[in-house]
């Protein structure tokens, strides 16, 4: 792989030097790579002029992989090899999908996550997923002319912690720095807010491919609130799909299908219901593979009948969400239309009615997400400094721990403002019990058969007591990319043990770096060499920063002592960086990092302290 | 400093107060969260993305807890050194018991009958008597700071919330 590029020490200090960065849709149906150039969050088109990349994979014999349209091409005449639509399958087993019987695929079971039969081997969503990314990474790199230093890649809002962790360990398979995982909606809020100078409460219904979600956020004075989001994050356009392909089958009298035929049949579905979104009927025509001709004429009333409930099935999520934010259809300002799934007249209909007003729909609802997501890049990756705005997400369902009788004890809340932590105690069941099975659930039903399990681990070593005497503290620490982290700790003896867990449907590094090492050619692969790379580029961000810094703040919040340590270690990190040794540039760095905890620590203080007293003045003003 | 034994007003530099200007915690808490928040520190070193995690979630925690009343009386009583919602603390007066019978029926009754009117009644006779006990926190907990009283009260503010929820479920069953 290409190195990145390190400037000469002294040369690298201009603290604000564009770093390239994108926001990436990876949408069920199609994906988008966007990035900020001068100024102006733009789509980045492929060679052909194309904005969409179809989000669809095919694995040929000869291990060779190909991705977007002409996969697409392919997928009647190769259905097993070539998947779509594999974002409905992320952090998902078996027993979780929905028609399983019209998919045609050759499903394998794997433990934690469904995998999926191709010629070139079992193939789980993650691997899938990272060669759409790694597609959109090479479109970027092309089109901006360098390497990314970072990506935000956009995920339902509804997702849960599996679904969110499988996204990341794509990006890492992919190769690309999660800057951050952003929800889909709270993108298209952020292009369509700062567009527009949006003030108030405004909607974003956002209908893809596979996922529904609904945010209801609060824009003011440049902060974008989410105060509640709902959704479904297995109902989507496919849906609308499959009940005109049940029509087909039921019009022309079929029953069992192969697998090439149920293809064509779901595209000529597909393209039925987009027709539908321009003209009143739609021809649908296809030659079986048993030489039968379908040959059926499919109207508006006849679709809408078929779909009302699907429709409907949206609308109560709208209802949960607004309820918890408090509020009525009537205090939004706004509804912002996403996902290529509300071009549906009758979507936008029920919609309307639903909030008493028309549906914006002045962007395109293909592009918004993607848009967002790139100006939030931006900011992440430190290209912007003035006029920022704050986003404040939330966690999408309530995250829990199992107790006796298989109930849940929610922890942390549905709604609850990204990043928190919290923790509650909770004690032995048996006189002597010595370890406790702790189970983690996402999921609002008070059953845990009825939640989504996360993860299970044992915290052992608990100093033998009577029942109810023991004092085991469990926190759950979810950051902002909404990921959950979970620690168990003995609290009355002094003792004590502690354990932290990875969601059990999240590969392990080791499988991370098993995949990376079979996606490259085995004899170029070096994983040294990469991790030094990645270590420089560490680095370098961390001697940029605290130059940054140093120029901001090492005057004021520094004696000249303090100043002189910090800078003789950016001189030896930046003297490690010259060499090719990945231990010394990862001690340089430690000692950096640690040699500055201290500046930060006073750094962040001073500006909560600004904070404050810039409120104050402004209280005195009235 | 990040200082963990400073209290939820002491961060927003607001006094400890039930009757709060929600106005200027938003304020403070937007203001203090533009600072601290990881989307500031995404490209920042290993050191103040620690800080701002441990600063976003702290600041968090003292918005969540000041901006709810409920929350906001029991903090106010656990700076007080009372447990209002201790297990062995519940105490309530027989007649509110007598009243928690006669709504409780109510319910069950707007739910049998499927009536979005009943549940709106009760949900609107609720919400006022939870509104008017607001003011009476707001005496007990900063005029007369009578703080075993205010217990009493906050527990059955408590009740009347756990309830309205209810209401808002059985919403959802009869949809």
């Amino acid at each position: 792989m290409a190195l990145l590029q390190i400037s000469e020490p002294g040369m690298s200090t201009a603290p604000h030097q564009h770093r390239l960065a994108v926001g990436i849709d990876l949408g069920t149906t199609n994906s988008l790579v966007a990035s900020v150039r001068n100024g102006l969050s733009v789509v980045i088109n492929d060679e052909q002029g194309h904005p969409l990349l179809p989000s669809v994979v095919r694995y040929l014999a000869d291990g060779s992989v190909t991705v977007g349209y002409p996969a697409q091409a392919k997928q009647s005449e190769d259905p097993h090899n070539t998947l779509v639509s594999v974002k409905r399958f992320m952090g998902r087993g078996v027993r979780d999908i929905r028609d399983i019987a019209a998919l045609p695929y050759q499903f394998v079971d794997a433990p934690g996550m469904l995998q999926l039969k191709t010629v070139a081997g079992s193939k789980s969503p993650v691997e899938v997923s990272a060669e759409i990314l790694k597609v959109l990474k090479r479109r970027a790199e092309t089109a901006l002319g360098g390497d990314l230093a970072g990506a935000v890649i956009t995920v339902p809002a509804y997702f849960d912690d599996a679904q969110r962790q499988a996204t990341k360990d794509a990006a890492k398979l992919a190769d690309l720095n999660v800057l951050r995982l952003l929800n889909e909606p709270t993108a298209a809020a952020i292009a369509y807010g700062l567009d527009n100078g949006a003030e108030g409460i405004y909607a974003v219904y956002d209908l893809g491919g596979g996922t529904f979600d609904i945010s209801i956020l609060k824009l003011s004075k440049g902060v974008f609130e989410v105060l509640a989001t709902n959704g479904d994050s297995a109902l989507g356009g496919d849906d609308f799909d499959h009940r005109i392909y049940c029509w087909v089958l039921e019009q022309a009298g079929l029953s069992v299908l192969g697998d090439h035929d149920k293809r064509l049949l779901l595209t000529r579905a597909r393209e039925a219901k987009e027709m539908l979104s321009e003209r009143p009927t739609a021809g649908i025509t296809a030659m079986l593979s048993t030489g039968q001709l379908v040959d059926l004429r499919l109207d508006e009333p006849a679709f809408r009948a078929m779909t009302e409930s699907l429709v409907n099935k949206t609308l109560l999520p709208c209802r949960k969400a607004l309820r918890d934010a408090g509020l009525t259809p009537a205090e939004v300002k706004g509804v912002v239309m996403v996902g290529g799934s509300t071009r549906m007249p009758r979507i936008q209909a029920a919609v309307g009615e639903f909030f008493g007003q028309v549906p914006l729909t002045n962007l395109d609802p293909d592009k918004v997400v993607a848009l967002g997501a790139a100006i939030q890049a931006n900011v992440l990756a430190g290209n912007k400094r003035d006029d920022d705005w704050l986003l404040l997400d939330v966690v999408p369902l309530s995250l829990g721990i199992e107790t006796m009788g298989g109930l849940v004890e929610k922890i942390i809340p549905r709604n609850a403002t990204l990043p928190l932590a919290r923790a509650q105690e909770f004690t032995t069941f048996k006189d002597g019990q010595t370890a406790m099975a702790i189970h983690v659930v996402q999921g609002e039903r008070e059953l845990v058969g009825e939640c989504r399990s996360l993860a299970r681990f044992e915290l052992r070593g608990i100093p033998p007591m009577v029942a109810g005497a023991a004092r085991i503290r469990v926190t759950f620490q979810v950051d902002a990319d909404g990921l959950l982290a979970v620690a168990a700790r003995e609290m009355s003896t002094g003792i004590e043990a502690h354990i932290e867990v990875k969601p059990s449907y999240g590969l392990s590094d080791d499988e991370i770096a098993r995949m990376l090492r079979d996606s490259y050619d085995h004899a170029r692969f070096d994983v040294e060499a990469r991790q030094l790379a990645e270590l420089k580029v560490d680095a370098q961000r961390l001697v940029e920063a605290t130059e940054a810094a140093l120029a901001e703040d090492g005057e004021t919040l520094l004696d000249p002592a303090e100043r002189a340590a910090i800078t003789a270690r950016v001189a030896a990190l930046t003297q490690a960086m010259q060499g090719n040794d990945a231990q010394t540039v990862k001690r340089a760095s430690d000692a950096l990092n640690q040699g500055t905890a201290e500046f930060a620590a006073r750094r962040m203080d001073a500006s909560v302290k600004r904070a404050l007293k810039g409120q104050k003045l402004e209280e005195l003003d009235l | 400093m990040l200082d963990f034994n400073r209290n939820h007003f002491e961060i927003f530099g607001l006094a400890p107060r039930f009757a709060l200007d929600t106005e200027a915690l938003e304020r403070a808490y937007r203001d203090i969260q533009s600072q601290v928040h990881p989307d500031r520190f995404a490209h920042a070193g290993e050191a103040e993305q620690r800080l701002s995690m441990q600063w976003t979630t702290r600041v968090n925690e003292a918005y969540q807890t000041l901006r709810q009343p409920f929350d906001r009386a029991n903090y106010l009583l656990e700076l007080h050194g009372i447990h209002a919602m201790d297990p062995s603390n519940t105490k309530m007066p027989a007649d509110f018991l007598m009243q928690q019978m006669a709504w409780r029926e109510a319910l069950e009754e707007a739910k049998a009958d499927k009536s979005f009117a009943g549940l709106q009644d009760l949900g609107r006779d609720i919400g006022g008597l939870a509104q008017a006990m607001q003011a009476q926190l707001a005496n007990l907990l900063d005029r007369q700071q009578d703080f075993p009283h205010a217990a009493e009260v906050l527990r059955k503010y408590r009740f009347m919330q756990k309830l309205l929820a209810e209401i808002d479920a059985a919403y959802e069953e009869i949809e």
